[in-house]
């Protein structure tokens, strides 16, 4: 592995598990799973504009977001299945227009070909993104356990609710590269139920969610690149074993 | 006792162009206890959401400038494994400085020094006993040091014991602070001793005034039904 390879993991890996233990916390694990698949059509305009794919994920997983936020906010409609509709159209769409040659790339990502750039731009937005989140964290906890109670306490829910979206959009957009935009998803959701598995505090919740994606991304990559396997659906595998491991230990 | 803290006018909540409270006024003074008493689905638990300005509503809600409001809600949206401690839930809302949260902690006597209570913060949220966790709602609400609590007590899982305790609790802390207190309430024995008002609300207003005045036969069989009289023998009027 290259020096830009590990950095851009470790980083990803720990923003990936700190934000996806608040989404497992909401009950949005299919929500992050929707949005990964979001960004394929972002992937394949960036592809075929020439320009960095994070950016171009990152702007189909923004009108994503905003999406998902109307529906929370502005209607009765039930989010469930108004997300299973993007969530297939954009794959449909991505699917259509990304170039064949880079499908699987896509699809499963490619951390072989993480540039500098990119490694910059991980490191930088991983950084952001677990400042931002600790920051709102306890109105967001707050507002997840009674609305009611977190609105009389002053908290802006609405407001809130969508910044941690935007969150959620940047960790989604920043792991693409790494494992692709089918197994995003599970990058984001597995650590956290791991987590769960295993500690009782928030604190300990969420500090073991980013710990276990680090390792599950960075332990993955070795694995995959000394195998020369696919380096996406082995850190899915990597985190899948962490989760079954952590079974054993299940606090009751 | 005295200055008016809470004046409400006309107050209506319509979801769906459906009336779900109707035309409600009532005013309150500083240092009151206001029993909010009604069947299921009267529009109780919604009458404090539009007092707290959660909900939009019709009407005036006109609260003493700067007052301080703190919210006990029913109940929390936490599994049993939710990963949050007890002692963390009371982190949440920012309470600074820190002193306040201990000294809610020991009003309610949950704090560490109280043997047998304090491992209670260390434990997750959704391991509470019902009655543990009211406390610490009501710990919560205190932090902030508020002038009006609005208290909405769970239907059931509370035992009678552990009622009694929440009520002197009340008592004790109007004694020292003036605490204006709104309750729903379910226990019409401890509304008669211990509220100063009473509203009876069932969509619409049913009735505004002293427990013993307007809490009788007539008043509950206009709120409960037949359902009053035959199937909750624990609230017997005799007792009144």
């Amino acid at each position: 592995m290259t020096y830009f390879q590990i950095i851009s993991a470790i980083f990803i890996g720990l923003a990936a598990g700190y934000v996806g233990s608040f989404m497992v916390l909401r009950r949005m694990a299919l929500v992050g799973d929707a949005l990964s698949h979001v960004a394929l059509p972002g992937l394949a305009i960036a592809i075929l504009l020439n320009i960095n794919p994070f950016v171009g994920a990152f702007a189909t997983l923004f009108i994503g977001i905003v999406f998902v936020w109307l529906i929370e906010n502005r209607t009765e409609l039930s989010t469930e299945s108004l997300i299973g509709l993007i969530f297939t159209v954009s794959l449909a769409i991505g699917f259509l227009i990304t170039p064949q040659s880079e499908l699987l790339e896509a699809l499963f990502g490619d951390i072989s070909k993480i540039s500098a750039v990119d490694a910059y731009l991980a490191v930088i937005f991983s950084i952001i993104l677990v400042l931002a989140m600790r920051s709102i964290s306890k109105g967001f906890i707050l507002s997840t356990i009674s609305p009611d109670l977190a609105r009389a306490s002053g908290v802006k829910v609405a407001k809130l609710n969508f910044i941690f979206l935007l969150l959620v959009a940047i960790a989604v957009a920043l792991g693409i590269k790494a494992v692709g935009s089918l197994l995003m998803g599970a990058l984001v959701i597995i650590p956290a139920i791991t987590s769960r598995n295993v500690t009782s505090s928030l604190r300990g919740y969420t500090v073991a969610s980013a710990l276990i994606g680090l390792i599950s991304l960075l332990g993955g990559m070795a694995i995959a690149g000394r195998f020369h396997l696919s380096p996406g659906p082995i850190v899915i595998l990597a985190s899948s074993a962490i989760f079954l491991v952590s079974l054993l230990f299940t606090k009751r | 006792m005295g200055e008016e803290i809470l004046k409400v006018e006309k107050l209506t909540v319509e979801f769906y162009g459906q009336k779900v409270v109707e035309d409600v006024n009532f005013s309150l003074k500083k240092g009151e206890v206001l029993a909010v008493v009604g069947p299921n689905g009267s529009g109780k638990s919604v009458l404090f959401r539009a007092l707290l300005g959660l909900v939009p509503y019709t009407g005036k809600v006109t609260w003493q400038k700067g007052v301080k409001i703190g919210y006990v809600p029913q109940k929390l949206a936490v599994e049993k494994d939710f990963p949050l401690t007890a002692g963390e839930f009371m982190t949440l809302r920012r309470v600074k400085p820190k002193q306040e949260i201990e000294k809610s902690l020991e009003d309610v006597g949950l704090h560490k020094k109280n043997k047998g209570y304090g491992w209670l913060l260390d434990k997750k949220l959704g391991q509470l006993s019902s009655g543990q966790l009211q406390r610490l709602l009501i710990a919560n609400s205190l932090t902030g040091k508020p002038d009006v609590l609005l208290f909405d007590e769970p239907t059931s899982g509370i035992d009678i014991a552990g009622e009694e305790t929440i009520y002197e609790l009340f008592r004790k802390l109007q004694a020292s602070t003036e605490l204006t207190v709104i309750l729903i309430s379910h226990d019409l024995n401890a509304i008669h001793d211990f509220s100063d008002n009473v509203l009876g609300l069932n969509r619409k207003q049913i009735c505004f005034g002293r427990p013993h005045e307007v809490l009788d036969h007539r008043l509950l069989h206009h709120l409960y039904g037949e359902e009053m009289e035959h199937h909750h023998p624990g609230h017997d009027l005799s007792a009144l």
